[in-house]
């Protein structure tokens, strides 16, 4: 038994991977070089790409991994040379005292969270095996074609004007 | 496996974007720091879809739409980043503020 878990091997992965997210969004906050950044970056992003693929949700892991850990942390590391003069090191933080409050705000928020999740009561939430029927890219495709076709067609259209919006913002005006 | 574990982590990695993103003086950081808490909320929506009472792969779509969201807003933020980048050569917070009151 781990913390009230069987010690099976999803339980194991689970810890490896939850690990490599804090460890990799608290390397984030801390570090100082602006590339070390990106790289703990791709940490979180992977990681919950590997909690994705844990749930049975392979097809979105891998769309996360395509989209954030791959094209995302990218163009960040990309944005990141674009604007450096020089150094590069990230100017410091604001005010000391600001950041403390900061974080005694955040760390009473995620306490009380967890709190809340130990004493409620979820719906039955122990399922030992694979809950879908069907492959899950079977049943995504059908639910995205077929029950969610209209915010499909939506969010393309979004897509495209957030594209050609940020090339036009973008742009050098001359 | 139960539902508790993916929330708290949902929770936790959340309150880091969220320190994050009210911190940090880099605008970059800042769009990460919203991506991270985009994350946990994806994190929420595909536990519940496989730990729900009746497993419904609905969630997931919902989690494929975010992620597609998120990738515009990135688009965006990183064209208004470059363009403020133009005007005032610089990328920090403090710089932001033409339309502060």
């Amino acid at each position: 038994m781990f913390f009230g878990m069987p010690l099976t091997g999803q339980t194991v992965s689970f810890f490896l991977l939850a690990l490599l997210i804090i460890a990799s969004g608290v390397m984030l906050m801390t570090l100082t070089k602006v590339m070390h950044m990106a790289v703990a970056l791709a940490g979180v992003f992977l990681g919950v790409a590997g909690i994705f693929i844990l749930l049975g949700a392979d097809f979105v892991g891998m769309a996360q991994i395509l989209v954030y850990a791959g094209a995302i942390t990218i163009l960040m590391v990309f944005a990141l040379m674009l604007t450096q003069k020089g150094d590069d090191t990230e100017s410091p933080e604001a005010s000391t005292g600001r950041s403390l409050l900061t974080l005694l705000g955040v760390v009473v928020f995620t306490g009380i969270m967890l709190l809340v999740l130990r004493g409620t009561t979820w719906p039955y939430s122990q399922s030992a095996v694979d809950p879908y029927t069907q492959p899950t890219v079977v049943l995504i495709a059908q639910s995205l074609y077929h029950t969610y076709t209209i915010p499909f067609e939506l969010l393309s259209l979004i897509l495209t004007a957030a594209l050609v919006g940020s090339v036009v913002i973008a742009r050098k005006e001359d | 496996m139960a539902l508790q574990p993916f929330l708290a982590l949902g929770a936790i990695l959340f309150a880091i974007g969220a320190y994050g993103a009210l911190t940090k003086r880099n605008l970059i950081i800042v769009l990460i720091s919203l991506e991270m808490m985009l994350n946990a909320a994806n994190i929420n929506l595909v536990a519940f879809s496989h730990f729900g009472k009746t497993p419904h792969v609905a969630g997931q779509v919902f989690a494929l739409f975010i992620i597609a969201l998120g990738a515009a807003e990135v688009a965006v933020g990183l064209g208004i980043l470059l363009a403020f980048f133009r005007m005032r050569n610089s990328a920090d917070v403090k710089d932001a503020s033409a339309m502060k009151w």
